[in-house]
């Protein structure tokens, strides 16, 4: 179990650093694409079928976006030509990344190891199916306990909507 | 805890990706790649070794379901990552219209 | 953006239907089975979506939807809005969201007080946010300055 999410998650990694170094930007979005479905699977692992199903198909409507948004557009890449400099600045960028994680491993220390049975604050939700009568306990926990976060995350996805609206339309509406 | 810092590494590449590249679509893939990292990392913390899915079925009433809070709060993280996504997508349009190209050095000089 | 060719044109107008009822189901069975309003509200955007890849962008009728969509994002946020409200009346003035409707029986389809009716608003809020986003990326994109 631990080992199928290692393999995926280093499937992950790999496909984002191809992403990212890619020299065309079709396949820089493409290879993108590895990274959500990989996610999927990994949150099937994880015992949370709600997010796979949520997250295969925002995955595919993002790449939808993002292709509708490069295409016709001049998409190749100018490779960058080795010079002595940018090995230092790569050597920079792996010693800050080391520090990270040097420091990310000390702040992770307090947490229980992966997969360790720490439900003191989980086991009120788990018993309130008794309240909400809500057989899938995600669905109570957002609609019902926490139903204050879901009108936030409606009103941020509003805001986001007419932020879109406002940047690309040009004519006003009563112009046509 | 190899999981928890491979799932950091994943984060790392992500800002590798937006303090490095200079194409506007890859800085958007770089923060897009960061916000996943993270909705992975905290589902792993709610995960529970033998657990199930958190849905009540006949027969299963008092198994041992994985950590229900993580879920519902990334459940709506997802969605919100879909449109901002969209909204840096929708600047990044503007502005290719506008200088006709997606380089932020080139988009910097042609300032005015 | 141009439409396809007749047979995927077809095709994808046997489909969306389809599509669009696996949608209500999941939003429908939320509080049963893995789903719920966020996952149908996305799988309903992409029948949408499919249907403007298929057909192209025939401007005025694209308008005409994107008033539509904006018209029940709002309306579905200001439902919402009621329902909490409502549960703040019902409950006498002390929980907001209070779940006021009768309870049923776990594991019943009516069953869970308000949340299918919840579900079936966010579902509606999320379908109309990522078909409107579309629809802007796909028309106005195109659209010059005059």
């Amino acid at each position: 179990m631990e080992l199928y999410l290692i393999i995926i998650l280093v499937l992950m990694i790999l496909g984002s650093i191809y992403s990212l170094n890619a020299t065309d930007l079709l396949s820089a979005v493409i290879s993108y694409g590895i990274v959500g479905f990989g996610l999927v699977i990994a949150f099937l692992l994880l015992q949370a079928p709600d997010l796979a199903i949520v997250q295969v198909v925002v995955e595919v409507a993002t790449l939808i976006i993002m292709i509708a948004a490069i295409k016709n557009t001049q998409s190749k890449i100018p490779k960058m030509e080795f010079k002595p400099k940018i090995a230092v600045y790569y050597a920079i960028t792996l010693i800050a990344a080391l520090v990270f994680i040097l420091i990310f491993d000390r702040a992770t220390g307090c947490l229980s190891q992966f997969g360790a049975d720490t439900m003191r604050m989980a086991q009120p939700y788990i018993d309130g199916a008794q309240h909400t009568k809500s057989a899938n306990l995600v669905t109570g926990v957002v609609l019902d306990f926490r139903a204050y976060d879901t009108l936030g995350e409606a009103t941020v996805l509003f805001t986001a909507v007419i932020g879109v609206l406002t940047i690309l339309r040009i004519k006003g509406k009563k112009d046509n | 805890m190899i999981i928890y810092i491979l799932c950091f590494i994943l984060f790392l590449v992500g800002l590798y990706g937006v303090v490095s590249k200079r194409n506007l679509i890859k800085i958007i893939i770089g923060i897009a790649i960061m916000e996943y990292s993270i909705n992975l990392f905290l589902i792993m913390i709610g995960y529970i070794e033998g657990g199930t899915a958190p849905i009540i079925t006949k027969g299963f009433e008092h198994a041992k379901f994985v950590d229900p809070l993580p879920q519902a709060m990334i459940l709506t993280s997802i969605v919100i990552g879909l449109a901002t996504t969209a909204l840096l997508l929708a600047v990044a349009i503007r502005l290719y219209q506008k200088y006709g190209t997606f380089d932020i050095n080139k988009i910097k000089d042609l300032k005015g | 953006m141009k439409g396809m060719t007749i047979i995927v044109k077809k095709i994808s107008q046997i489909i969306c239907p389809v599509i669009f009822m696996f949608g209500l189901y999941i939003i429908l069975h939320g509080h049963l089975t893995p789903g719920g309003g966020f996952a149908g509200g996305v799988i309903m955007a992409g029948a949408f979506i499919l249907q403007i890849l298929a057909n192209g962008n025939i401007l005025p009728d694209l308008r005409k939807e994107e008033e539509g969509l904006e018209f029940m994002e709002s309306a579905a946020i200001l439902g919402f809005l009621i329902l909490a409200g409502l549960g703040l009346l019902f409950s006498g003035g002390v929980v907001f969201f209070a779940n006021f409707l009768d309870k049923g029986e776990l594991g019943k389809l009516i069953s869970g007080g308000f949340i299918p009716i919840e579900n079936v608003v966010v579902g509606a809020e999320v379908c109309a946010a990522i078909a409107t986003i579309f629809i802007a990326m796909v028309v106005y994109k195109d659209e010059e300055k005059k």
